[in-house]
Formats: C-alpha cells, structure tokens, sequence
C-alpha cells in the first residue's frame, strides 16, 4: 500500500463515517428520547436515496403514497382514542398535518416529477416526503407501546424493519439506484482527488451536527428533548409531553435519514434493501458510545468508516465480518467494567 | 375559610392486587399546608402519585376548583397549577441547574416570565444562584431538594405537593425546607406536604392526616395531632416537640 492508496481508503472511510455518524446520531436520539432501538433508521436513508433517483428519472416516487396512508391511518387513531383531538383547532390541526401535508406533497410529486425540474426541487420534495414518515410511524406503532419493555419495543421496531423493507422492493423495485452527484466538481490536493460529492457530505454532516448542537444546547426544546432522555419522570413532571418528545426525535430521525440517503445517494448504489446494513453500521457506532454521547457516536462512526475502508482493501470478501466484530471488544470491555444487568427505565 | 382548591375523594389506588390507598378522602382550601403523616409504605406517596396522574386510581377521584381530573394528563394538571417534588427527586442530572429551572417553566402560565421566576426561585434559594452552572447531579441533598421546589415552582403552582422533602437531610437543612415551606404559604401556594416526619410536619401544617396501611386513620387541626395521645405514641416519640 502506497500513500496514494492510504489517502484514497482515509478519505472513503471518513466519508462512510460521515454517514454512520448520521445513523448512528439518529439512533441515539431515538432510543434516549423514547427507548426505541429503532432497527428501520436504515429504511430512512434507502427511501431517501430511491426516492431521489425515482423522481430524477421522473417517477412519482411510491413512498409519497405511503406518507399519504400512513398519514390517513395516524389520523384515524387518533381521532379513535383522543376526543379532545375531534374538535375545533385541534382537528384543523390534525386533518392539515396528517392528510393535507402529505396530500400535498404526494400531489407537488404527482405533478412535477415528469417536468425533471432542478436538483434542488427533487432535493426538497425528497425531504417533504420522506421526513413525515417519522412521526407517522411514532404514532401509530409506538405511541400506544409508550409503556411497553425495552424488549417489546425493539420487537416492534423489528417489525417496521421488514413492513419497510417489503413496501421498498414493492415502490422500487430489486434494481438498485444511484443519482446524479449535487456537484461534479473535483478537487486535487497533492496525490488526493476529492469529488466534489464528498465536500457535500463531509459539510452538511458537520452543519447537521453543529445545527443539532445548538438546538440541544440553546433552545428551550432542545433542552426539553434531552430532559426527556436524561429522566422520563422528571420531564413528564415538569409537563414535557412525552407523545410530543417522541414524535419530534422520529421527525428529525427520518429527516436525517433522507438527508443521509440523498447524499450517498450517488456514491453508492442502493438498493431496496440497503439501508439494514448501512444502519446496522450506524449502531455499531452508537452502540460503541454506550447509546448516550453525540459526540462518541461522531468519533466511533469516523473509525467505523475507517475500518471499513482498510478493511476493504486488505480483506475484501471480510470486510463486513470486521466492521461488525469490532463491537465484540467494546461489548466485552464494557461487561467487564460494569458486572451488573442495568436496570430497565 | 378560604375557597376549596382540590380535593381527594374517596381514592383508592392498587398495584396490582395489593391495595396501597384505601378510600382516601382531603380537601386542600386554597392557601393552606396540609400535611399527610405516617410510617413508611402507608401509601402516602401512591396517593401523591396518583393527584399528580402518574398512577390511575382504581376508585374516587380527584377535583381542582371542583372539576374533576379524570381524564386529565400529567402535563395538563401542571397548566392547571398542580406540581409534584416527588421523593426521588427525579432532576435532570447531567444538565446544569439553571436548565433544570427553565424547563420547570415549560408550562409556566403565558405571561408570566420564566426569568422573572428564575429570579424569584433565586431569591428563594440563593444557593442554587451560586451553582447555576453546575450539572444537577454533582449537588448536595439539601441543595438537590432545592433544586426539585425550586423547578417545581417555576410551573407557578396553585397546589404544591412535596413527598418526603426532609427524606435524608440534615436537621439543620429540615429546618431551612420547613422555614420555605411556611414562606411560601404566605406567596398564595397551597401545599400537601407528606412526610414521614410528623413532627417537623405538624408544626408547620394547618391541618392533618394520619395514614396507616393505606387508609386515613386521623385527621383534624395540626395542632391539635400533635397534642393527640395516639400520634404521639406512634409517631411523635415522648420528647418535647421542638420549635423550628
């Protein structure tokens, strides 16, 4: 291996780990906010990047529609089990948020995807579509296990995985997808090319971060979301809703997936059922900062990356097989240092 | 007497098939301390539990200004100006003491300003002044109990429950928490204090219940469960009550 190559595989892994940490953050998020261990944060990402190459090819993607049932089926529940919602403000809200919002996008979709208008606008409709799949899901799945085990929760969360996985092959198909890069710009640095790509994901994951940096640590909901996870009863005391903590952590989980999807979207061909191993990465990363620490899953996943990278070169066929067994020392290590089963809540 | 500001009807609450309260009955007029005594496990923090919404009741209900709360969540009866410091304190450890005030402001009436009621919990408390930056978890006990009224009343309580606030502090600290207790009755708050220790309780309360095994044994006048001979015997000891 000359330097070339080192450089080459060193910016590949930090660029996966770029990504990772984005899963990886996600899953922090959703598990400290509501005790998901939310398998289908990879679905996120897969649905963001076929989303992005269907309506580049001029398709109205099929995860449009589902934002639209999803949305039909979390607004029937709870106009079942909340009498306060079925009137007045609260009921403009419901029926504008959960069939107007997605009826609209689905509709933007339905209409604009085949006049192939720029990037941008299949960037923004992207988004739009995917992000309320969030707190569709949180609603209608795990809103009603709100007081459920940890165990029972993954179970359901399990669940979703395969639903997701299923529709996905269903919306797109077994051909894989890649879109058109946002830039086509290259940089070279010495004996180093850098796509152009590649800045794009290295900066909106650190603008994502430095965003989700200031939001936890200078808004009064921010700190709200991080009380919830720091102590449920505390937070519930105080009057933090926990329905409302739940739905914003899947919202900006499903919006960071998209975000993530859009930008490996033309790096890496993804396909229906790509999203399980990229999370699964992500998991690797939270998982090594004890599902707690933002900035451990960052610097765990940049390593995930890393490892990754090498591992590729040196041992292709393997490279899965070491990237997941890098867990086992942390699990052991962390076993060891603390001999007691943690108590669940 | 002042107007009635809630009230406990008839409340029985179970875990399971053991019944922790058993047709429990209070009114708390508004304004006043009034004050649940009794031996560990005799249900006095279910029954806090339960005003609060963490715990359903299996029986009887609760009312604020006469309505009753059934349906009520825990974040509504905050708005409507219930507030629990619960036994455990229940703080958010790791993030600094001043953001453990602001969000006990997140359902602060509109209108009424969280700083002010910084400000107010400061002047109340001037020791969580001093360790506004510090995280929660790295206080004193008698500086996290602070911290819990402190954040409990920055929801601008109208009914402010305390479970076991003297619970492992030092008696000069006790002294301090009762002292408050008694200021803040005079600010227009409501208070129903549980406490397993009656005699600090008693003499800052109005009225009195004693609960044994779930159920409401005696109730009537502080002052006067204080000079009762079965308080006394059971809960008060034989020395001389002590003034505050």
């Amino acid at each position: 291996m000359d330097t070339t190559i080192a450089l080459f595989l060193a910016q590949d892994g930090v660029i996966n780990g770029a990504i990772y940490a984005l899963l990886g953050l996600s899953l922090v998020l959703v598990f400290t906010v509501t005790r998901v261990i939310f398998v289908p944060q990879g679905e996120f990402v897969a649905y963001g990047a076929l989303t992005l190459a269907a309506l580049e090819r001029g398709e109205t993607p099929g995860t449009a529609w589902l934002a639209l049932a999803l949305g039909a089926v979390a607004c029937l529940q709870t106009l079942a089990l909340v009498p306060a919602a079925r009137k007045g403000w609260a009921l403009v809200r419901l029926l504008a948020f959960d069939l107007g919002l997605p009826a609209a996008v689905a509709a933007l979709a339905e209409l604009t995807a085949p006049l192939h208008l720029g990037q941008a606008a299949r960037v923004g409709l992207t988004l739009a579509i995917i992000a309320p799949l969030g707190p569709f899901l949180y609603r209608i799945v795990f809103r009603p296990l709100a007081r459920a085990s940890v165990l029972v929760l993954l179970i359901a969360s399990v669940g979703v995985h395969l639903g997701l996985v299923g529709l996905g092959l269903v919306f797109f198909g077994a051909e894989g997808s890649r879109s058109t890069p946002l830039s086509a710009a290259n940089l070279t640095l010495g004996p180093l090319t850098v796509t152009g790509q590649s800045l794009w994901i290295l900066g909106v994951t650190g603008l994502l971060m430095g965003a989700l940096g200031l939001f936890f640590g200078r808004t009064l909901t921010g700190k709200a979301l991080r009380a919830t996870a720091v102590n449920r009863l505390g937070a519930r005391l105080v009057g933090i809703p926990a329905e409302r903590a739940g739905w914003l952590a899947f919202g900006m989980a499903a919006t960071i997936g998209a975000v993530s999807g859009i930008l490996s979207a033309p790096v890496t061909t993804t396909f229906y059922d790509t999203g399980f191993i990229t999370g699964l990465k992500g998991f690797v990363a939270a998982i090594i900062a004890d599902l707690v620490s933002y900035p451990g899953v960052a610097v765990a996943a940049i390593a995930v990356g890393l490892v990754e990278s090498f591992a590729s070169f040196w041992a292709s066929s393997f490279k899965e097989v070491i990237v997941f067994t890098t867990i086992i020392p942390v699990l052991l290590w962390r076993s060891v240092r603390s001999p007691h089963a943690e108590d669940e809540e | 007497m002042t107007a009635l500001l809630f009230s406990i009807r008839n409340v029985s609450v179970s875990y399971g098939k053991i019944e922790a309260v058993r047709d429990v009955s209070l009114d708390i007029p508004a304004g006043t301390i009034v004050t649940v005594v009794g031996a560990n496990g005799a249900g006095k923090s279910t029954l806090l539990n339960a005003a609060m919404g963490v715990l359903a009741p299996a029986a009887g209900q609760f009312l604020l200004d006469g309505r009753p709360l059934a349906d009520t969540s825990v974040e509504d009866r905050v708005a409507a100006g219930l507030s629990l410091v619960p036994e455990r304190r229940e703080l958010f450890a790791t993030m600094p003491v001043e953001d453990n005030l602001r969000l006990g402001a997140y359902r602060r009436p509109r209108g009424r300003s969280a700083t002010q009621g910084l400000e107010e919990v400061y002047a109340l408390f001037p020791r969580l002044k001093e360790r506004r930056r510090q995280a929660a978890g790295t206080l004193s006990g008698g500086e996290r109990q602070m911290l819990a009224m402190g954040r409990a009343l920055m929801a601008c309580p109208r009914l402010l429950m305390l479970d076991e606030p003297s619970l492992g502090l030092a008696p000069r600290v006790v002294k301090d928490i009762l002292r408050l207790i008694a200021e803040l009755r005079a600010t227009g708050v409501a208070i129903l204090l549980v406490e397993q220790n009656a005699r600090a309780a008693l003499q800052v309360a109005d009225w009195g219940v004693v609960m044994e095994t779930g159920s409401a044994t005696l109730a009537g006048p502080a002052a006067e469960l204080a000079g009762d001979p079965r308080v006394i015997e059971s809960y008060l000891g034989l020395k001389d009550v002590e003034p505050v």
